[in-house]
């Protein structure tokens, strides 16, 4: 930390200690605990060990709730998805060494998604630092490429002002992990320093409104185009500009798609809608992404499995580009028009900067023939194995339109993404940019958590699911009421589907003929297990397990030939996207 | 009815370089690697270095020197970084810099600015005065001799320091250190210190 920052804090204990006058802290641990209070922080999900113990013993006398979670990786997902949905930053708690190395898949998961979150890992102390002490590794070096900043606390007088800023850094401006760690002679020191309250560092000033000549320039192209269209990113949903969009494209007529994190931005379906583009999304959407001449892009940081290969990305259209952090505009695709800011501040701005709604009744009826002409259809044969769209769409249609739907990663993520009707921001809860298998299970413990009157269901494939299945204890003892649904191939079914395509059929390492059944592991944790075998059974068992009062698990016996459609190969064009594999033969 | 095959589709002209840039079909416009020097003022703590380095590390930036060093403020550091990147890079580098939190402020320094590098040269002693001589050529001068060696100081741009090293190959060079390049823009143009 700068020299700054003891003052800094002494200039606020004053007003501090009024406030929460009974409760002084005397340890590095209890200021910690007391950053995390202060910031408004009401979960912890972690794991005990040796080296974090000062900061559990602090949490002792704290009203926050900790949730011990059966392993880190749980942790950093359940504190993930808690982000997603509340967001505020999720805040997850590990030991060194092992502790803190288990947490990073889930820091960097949050990282790729831009999804708040605070890490806090205990360490060796400070004299010990360096000489290869017992569970030490350098977590502050290990983290740093995947957080938005990782500190180092060796000052138990700064060392929740460190944990303060990082809350605060963790949810201002573009969203994103931190960490702190946490040597253990710091956080068992001695201090009488109140935290004070969350406060971004002095060199962190993110963009609010955009330049409002750009936003001029970009709402006169953008009224000008023949055929507009927005693409909402997961941006959109962090900014909370939801609302904001749903106005500028319903009342200026823009048909709008979105990309996957930015599922539930826009209502799908609303007539406008085009759902979602990209690898494995919509045909209408691919098309109209691909023959648009003006594309209004929110809150997105144009990743590969959305553009397919650059070259044949959008070519015909202008890029209006609107992006908090600076480093996203013309990062992967040139923004003809770059707008810096919050997509709320923004999408506002530009909607009173547009002279005009774009003239496109043409564009737009061309949008309603390719949705007629490329619906998201499967085969409903009349005999099993089950398909896994229609378990989908069945749950989609029970369950109220605020139910969150979590997801591992892997076939039955798309199925899940492309067969539900998602209606509202923050019911989408998966692992995008990392595409971590095993997110399923702790992510609808955080998710669930963070909304506990909204029903969650998480779809999660056999092979993600045996990823992080410890995570069941954790919601049986919780008592956590959700609907796990395994759609069972029996197989990592993307990459056998990715075998099958482009690997002549050679199924390495991807078909699993020894899973164990999981109605019977669910019930083994304490869970409710339910095998699904028949169509004659699929609204039955969705509404006992549904019903049943904590965690459930359905076993859904899947057909295992079924195979992810539209689908554009990696680095393909998105206008080309196949239908079926006699397509995929033909790119 | 189902819509059309892949390779019956409608489909636009355009097309983007691999910079996501539209361009015209017929043409090939790609940018050109050109070296640019940013100098940025961070703040003077603990793992900054890394994280810089990191940064560019990871994300394929070609650096081809990178100095820090204190400045007048004992909290801030500045960092000079040569990069031979084409423009989106430079730019795309500069953005990337930036967003580090320990960062306080990056330019991209004009061509003319101030550039200079510092070399230690060793080499052979044998003929102290011809080494003198080729020395007092490129400005430097002798900090060391014994009856075996001569190391000799120089300073100056990039260029004068490669040709001095070839120069001194005469003498058989036995060893070189070159501190990379270290620049501030010309005139009265200053870095902001705050933000």
């Amino acid at each position: 930390m700068s020299e700054g920052a003891p003052v800094q804090q002494e200039d606020e204990t004053e007003a501090e200690e009024e406030a929460t006058g009974d409760k002084p802290v005397e340890t590095g641990a209890e200021s910690v605990v007391r950053a995390l209070e202060n910031a408004g922080a009401e979960y912890v999900f972690g794991v005990q060990g040796g080296a974090i113990m000062p900061v559990y013993d602090a949490l002792y006398d704290s009203d926050m709730n900790h949730v011990t979670m059966a392993h880190e990786q749980g942790a950093s997902h359940a504190a993930d998805a808690y982000g997603i949905v509340s967001g505020e930053p999720g805040v997850c708690f590990a030991t060194s060494g092992p502790g803190a190395t288990n947490l990073i898949t889930g820091i960097a998961d949050a990282n790729m998604d831009s999804d708040p979150m605070i890490a806090l890992t205990g360490q060796v102390p400070t004299n010990f630092v360096g000489n290869d002490a017992f569970q030490e590794t350098d977590t502050v070096g290990i983290s740093q490429p995947v957080t938005k900043h990782s500190y180092f606390a060796d000052d138990s007088d700064t060392v929740g002002f460190d944990v303060s800023e990082a809350f605060a850094l963790a949810e201002e401006g573009r969203q994103g992990p931190t960490l702190v760690d946490l040597p253990k002679d710091v956080t068992q020191g001695e201090t009488d320093v109140q935290p004070g309250e969350p406060k971004a560092p002095d060199t962190y000033h993110p963009p609010e409104e955009a330049d409002d000549a750009n936003v001029q320039e970009a709402a006169d192209a953008l009224a000008a185009a023949d055929r507009p269209v927005i693409l909402a990113g997961g941006g959109v949903i962090k900014a909370n500009a939801s609302n904001a969009l749903r106005d500028f494209a319903i009342d200026y007529e823009v048909p709008v798609m979105t990309t996957m994190p930015g599922i539930g931005s826009f209502p799908e379906d609303h007539e406008l809608s085009l759902e979602w583009a990209g690898m494995h999304g919509t045909g209408y959407a691919n098309m109209a992404i691909t023959n648009t001449d003006c594309l209004l892009a929110i809150g997105t940081r144009f990743d590969d499995r959305l553009t397919g290969g650059v070259d044949s990305f959008a070519p015909d259209a202008e890029v209006i580009h609107v992006d908090i952090d600076p480093a996203e505009i013309s990062k992967n695709i040139h923004a003809d028009y770059p707008l810096i800011g919050d997509a709320k501040a923004v999408l506002r701005q530009l909607y009173d900067a547009m002279p005009a709604a774009p003239d496109c009744d043409e564009w737009r009826e061309q949008c309603q023939t390719w949705k007629a002409e490329y619906p998201m259809e499967y085969e409903t044969p009349d005999d099993e194995p089950l398909k896994p769209q229609y378990v989908v769409e069945k749950f989609s249609e029970v369950t109220p339109d605020d139910t969150i739907v979590t997801t591992g990663v892997g076939q039955h993520q798309m199925w899940a993404s492309q067969f539900w009707t998602y209606r509202e921001p923050r019911t989408w809860v998966s692992s995008h940019g990392l595409g971590t298998m095993g997110y399923g299970v702790p992510s609808a413990i955080g998710a669930k958590l963070a909304a506990p009157d909204q029903e969650v269901v998480c779809f999660d494939g056999d092979g993600s699911f045996l990823m992080t299945v410890q995570g069941l204890s954790v919601a049986v003892r919780e008592n956590l009421d959700i609907t796990y649904v395994v759609l069972n191939n029996e197989a990592v079914g993307m990459v056998r589907q990715w075998q099958d395509g482009f690997y002549e059929g050679r199924r390495m390492a991807s078909e699993y003929p020894w899973i164990p059944e999981f109605d019977k592991l669910a019930e083994a944790f304490g869970a409710q297990g339910f095998r699904l075998e028949d169509y004659d059974d699929v609204e039955e068992t969705i509404e006992a397990a549904r019903e049943y009062d904590g965690p459930s698990v359905i076993d859904a016996i899947i057909d295992p030939a079924e195979n992810v459609y539209p689908m554009v190969p990696s680095g393909g064009d998105n206008g080309l996207f196949a239908l079926n594999e006699d397509h995929l033969d033909q790119l | 009815m189902p819509g059309p095959a892949p390779d019956e589709r409608m489909r636009p002209a355009g097309r983007r370089n691999s910079q996501g840039i539209r361009i015209d079909p017929e043409a090939e416009a790609t940018h050109q690697p050109r070296q640019a020097v940013l100098s940025a003022l961070v703040k003077h703590e603990p793992g900054v270095l890394s994280e810089v380095s990191s940064l560019f590390s990871r994300r394929q930036f070609n650096i081809e020197s990178l100095t820090v060093g204190p400045t007048v403020d004992h909290d801030v550091a500045r960092m000079t970084i040569v990069i031979e990147e084409p423009d989106p890079g430079v730019q795309q580098a500069k953005k990337q810099l930036e967003k580090l939190v320990p960062t306080i402020s990056v330019e991209e320094l004009e061509p003319e600015a101030t550039r200079r590098e510092l070399a230690l040269i060793k080499v052979n002693g044998e003929k102290p005065d011809d080494v003198q001589a080729v020395a007092d050529m490129y400005g430097g001068q002798a900090v060391d001799v014994t009856t075996d060696t001569v190391t000799v100081e120089l300073t100056g741009s990039q260029q004068k320091i490669d040709a001095a090293v070839e120069a001194f190959q005469q003498f058989d060079v036995q060893e070189v250190c070159r501190t990379g390049t270290a620049a501030l823009e010309r005139g009265a143009d200053t870095l902001e210190t705050d933000d």
